[in-house]
């Protein structure tokens, strides 16, 4: 696995006591095929992969599991809550996923609205401080409004996962004020999960500071999915490298690169 | 004997052996136990006590495992 940064010091991400040396953060869902799925996890260099609770197949003929594909010898697997609309549906489905042996560890989505798959805010922060008392580590996927990443925070949530745009959307970070304010405000890790569509956007992203992104639709549904996973490898170090870098104050007037003495008469 | 009961797994109703425990439902789904995280009547039972939960008639079961989610 390469480091995050290589030629700027950087810190490991650190989420829940755990480690890892990368910043992208990757999904399983809605490849063409498995082996490309495998390939692209691989291409984008991601540790944290995320997969969904449902039911076995209960014909034996149609092998669904991803475990089937994926070592969780050498992936972590983030369970998801995608699909649940209460809180008590998140709290069932993180239990299960937990119960699957793996980790504690629970991507926690409480969804509000079909068409724009909005968080409920609230129905999130009550399952986030149940299942905190649960001993989970929630990294709950929410908006980009501060006072909710700030509550999920005081709930105990082991990370915030404010939102780039809709999930699947592709329309890239819509708000990266409210992104970076949230990330000036908190303490724990700040992940932005869902919404990118190309590498600019998770380059951009990632020049606003947070810890990390989290990925699905834009490197499944990429014509290539397994050169864009690589893309955005390279995206996720560049814009956290450049966010480190410090970029120049932006002004409204030119000034020039080169010098103005000197010049011939 | 074989008396059969009829119990709901994953939304579907089934009939299965009277005194079968939640462990040899699995065998005969062709089920690995360590594969599968099985909910009985919205409890979850671990791994070691499936051979301990005997199924009664109209209990609904559900049967879990990791697909591709994001």
């Amino acid at each position: 696995m390469t480091t995050a940064v290589e030629t700027i010091r950087d810190e490991p991400l650190t989420i829940g006591g755990r480690t890892f040396q990368s910043r992208l953060m990757v999904g399983t869902g809605k490849y063409p095929d498995m082996d490309t799925m495998v390939r692209a996890i691989e291409a984008s260099g991601a540790e944290v992969v995320t997969v969904a609770v449902r039911r076995v197949n209960l014909d034996r003929s149609k092998e669904n599991s991803v475990l089937h594909y994926l070592d969780p010898k050498h992936v972590f697997l983030l369970a998801n809550t995608a699909g649940c609309y209460t809180a008590e549906d998140a709290i069932r489905y993180a239990r299960l996923s937990r119960e699957a042996g793996f980790n504690d560890f629970v991507k926690l989505e409480v969804i509000g609205d079909e068409e724009t798959l909005l968080p409920d805010v609230q129905g999130l922060l009550e399952a986030a401080k149940v299942l905190v008392q649960e001993g989970f580590k929630v990294l709950a996927y929410t908006n980009e409004d501060l006072v909710t990443a700030l509550r999920l925070e005081d709930a105990g949530c082991a990370a915030v996962m404010p939102l780039a745009s809709p999930i699947g959307s592709g329309l890239g970070l819509l708000n990266p004020f409210s992104v970076r304010t949230i990330k000036r405000r908190l303490r724990v890790p700040v992940i932005v999960d869902a919404g990118v569509g190309t590498a600019s956007d998770t380059c951009l992203t990632m020049e606003q500071g947070v810890d990390g992104i989290l990925m699905n639709t834009a490197i499944a549904a990429a014509q290539d999915p397994v050169a864009m996973a690589h893309a955005m490898r390279l995206a996720t170090i560049a814009g956290r490298a450049a966010f480190l870098a410090g970029r120049m104050p932006r002004r409204e007037v030119a000034m020039p690169s080169s010098p103005t003495k000197g010049m011939l008469d | 004997m074989n008396r059969s009961i009829a119990v709901v797994i994953n939304g579907e109703r089934k009939q299965v052996a009277a005194g079968a425990t939640l462990l040899a439902l699995l065998a005969e789904l062709e089920l690995d136990p360590r594969a599968v995280v099985v909910e009985h009547n919205r409890r979850i039972v671990r791994r070691a006590g499936l051979g301990d939960v005997t199924v009664q008639d109209g209990d609904a079961i559900e049967l879990v495992h990791f697909v591709g989610g994001g």
